[in-house]
């Protein structure tokens, strides 16, 4: 894995060869503006399908082991 | 084998029923299409009872569009309500879709038949559909052949003859490269003209679903069943659904097609892949269509620029695989680091933990401005080459892939080298273009793949002379020798 990641590295790093100064990023290829909805009441996705994938539950909780040393779990 | 524009006759004429055609394609399913790895699940019984109820609407006279009745599978990672989506991951082997993607609802309402689910690379990572946990999928062509990838198992069920089409996804070929690979049409749409609702994200700025299937003029079918603005997608493009089918005109009087040096140099593409390939310029040409040269000058950097920007988001979309919400979460872990940790290294394939180290990397404060920033950067120069290109010419064309498809294993342990061959295909995805690969004859008796590349939301044009093309050529009637078989169910040997 690291041999692969060193080769993959190695060659990107062609990129440091073309200069980009003052070249703008493009994080998007077409242009969008942020859509906006109306912020209006919707009926949301029934928690028993949203935890039906859950691994552990409990009730409408999805359980995680302990987090905080010290706390009882 | 039945076509899906020979599906539609024999629906339209009343020769075939809904029913009888997902019963053949179920019956060759599970047989060729199991033995391929090109299926990987089925929805049989809902299958059938969804074409009990188009045989229903069609002797009622409520024909819904073109694909009522017909039966196509999803690569394995759209989703579908009440049933498994698996991304090809052990993670998510355990998951089942509370919600419908945007694609599946549409090709409902279009009364398409959703058989099930396809192969694929492990969260479309991958060009050999060798990294998933079902196995490989073989290529119709030569079993011991890759598919291609990452949605080779789309690819080869459609080559085979299974279903007349399928849904893929391609964020940096993983449409075009097994059409290619398995001598079919596979279309890429623009960036943002089919909604990514249900699709599991594996790169957000560069992920487009399209389809694969026999022709330009049934991908226009099936796209102007797809595509269209959706709201739950932000970055779906709010323009109404392209009309395809009444512009594919068979003409190419005035069309100028752009031949990009940089595809077509000595020690690029192999010499008999470019050999087809400049043949079937020849063919356009011949129809009526103007040659110009072009020059995409950044081509040598944009299988760097590709990598460092798709793991770069992969590894942002792949944190939400924790083990707490959904998927697969590790035995008896003793906190929650761990938990993480064991569930994210159980879960995921060596591919892609190759791609999210990397894209972690390169996001890393210390090296975000040398290599992501430098890829957003260098990602404009290729927009900007395309743009010049598209003053000189309206479609840009040259090889899908620089080889035929390569045997299974070779080159599974060179990523390196796998990646480099993405070079024709990723470019579209960095400049958000629409692009399709047509079947243009074979080398070494594979298919040959040549890719047509358009202007943003001009699948139109790119869908014009693709369809020229193919109403002058029958390279698309190429079919491998299993594919008659497999229609009828049956288990011809490759």
């Amino acid at each position: 894995m690291t041999r692969d990641l060193d080769r993959i590295l190695e060659h990107v790093d062609q990129l440091q060869s073309l200069n980009t100064d003052g070249i703008e990023c493009t994080a998007h290829a077409i242009p969008l503006e942020t859509p906006i909805r109306p912020d209006r009441a919707a009926v949301p996705i029934d928690p028993e399908l949203a935890l039906a994938n859950a691994p552990h539950r409990e009730g409408s909780a999805f359980v995680v082991p302990r987090v905080i040393d010290g706390e009882e779990s | 084998m039945l076509t899906l524009t020979a599906q539609r006759e024999a629906l339209e004429s009343g020769g075939l029923s809904s029913t009888e055609l997902v019963t053949s394609a179920l019956g060759a399913a599970e047989g060729r299409g199991r033995e391929l790895g090109a299926v990987v699940g089925l929805r049989a019984e809902a299958a059938l009872v969804d074409a009990a109820q188009s045989d229903a609407r069609r002797s009622s006279d409520e024909v819904r569009s073109p694909l009522e009745g017909i039966p196509l599978l999803l690569k394995d990672n759209m989703v579908m309500k009440g049933e498994a989506t698996t991304c090809a991951s052990r993670i998510l082997e355990p998951f089942v879709s509370p919600y419908d993607s945007t694609v599946v609802e549409r090709l409902q309402a279009a009364g398409a038949i959703i058989l099930g689910r396809a192969n694929m690379d492990e969260f479309a990572m991958g060009a050999s559909t060798e990294n998933s946990i079902f196995g490989p999928a073989h290529n119709p062509w030569d079993s011991t052949r890759s598919t291609g990838g990452s949605s080779g198992g789309p690819a080869a069920a459609v080559a085979a003859g299974i279903t007349g089409f399928a849904l893929g996804s391609d964020t940096g070929g993983s449409i075009r490269q097994p059409a290619s690979f398995c001598g079919v049409v596979g279309l890429k749409p623009t960036y943002g003209r089919v909604s990514r609702w249900g699709l599991v994200a594996f790169a957000s700025s560069l992920d487009q679903i399209g389809p694969f299937s026999h022709s330009a003029r049934e991908c226009a079918w099936v796209l102007e069943a797809i595509a269209g603005h959706d709201p739950r997608d932000s970055t779906s493009i709010p323009e109404p659904p392209p009309a395809l089918d009444a512009a594919l005109t068979g003409e190419l009087d005035g069309i100028r097609i752009g031949l990009p040096r940089e595809y077509f140099i000595d020690d690029g593409a192999d010499p008999e892949v470019l050999s087809r390939v400049r043949e079937a310029v020849s063919e356009l040409e011949a129809g009526g269509a103007k040659v110009v040269e072009v020059s995409l000058p950044h081509t040598p950097y944009v299988v760097s620029t590709y990598y460092l920007v798709a793991t770069a988001e992969a590894s942002s979309n792949l944190a939400r695989y924790d083990g707490v919400r959904y998927g697969r979460r590790t035995e008896s872990p003793r906190d929650l680091d761990e938990m993480y940790r064991r569930s994210r290294s159980e879960g995921f394939g060596a591919e892609v933990k190759r791609r999210i180290l990397l894209g972690t990397y390169v996001l890393s404060a210390g090296y975000f401005d040398a290599y992501y920033k430098k890829a957003q950067q260098v990602r404009t120069l290729v927009r900007s080459d395309f743009e010049a290109a598209f003053e000189v010419c309206d479609v840009i064309a040259g090889p899908t892939y620089p080889e035929v498809a390569f045997p299974i294993g070779a080159k599974i342990d060179d990523p390196v080298s796998l990646y480099l061959g993405d070079i024709y295909t990723v470019s579209a995805n960095l400049a958000g273009l629409p692009g399709i690969s047509l079947p243009c004859g074979r080398s070494q008796g594979l298919p040959v793949g040549l890719q047509l590349l358009g202007r943003a939301l001009d699948e139109a044009t790119l869908l014009r002379v693709a369809d020229a093309f193919q109403r002058r050529t029958d390279h698309h009637l190429d079919f491998p020798p299993c594919a008659s078989a497999a229609a009828t169910g049956g288990r011809a040997a490759p």
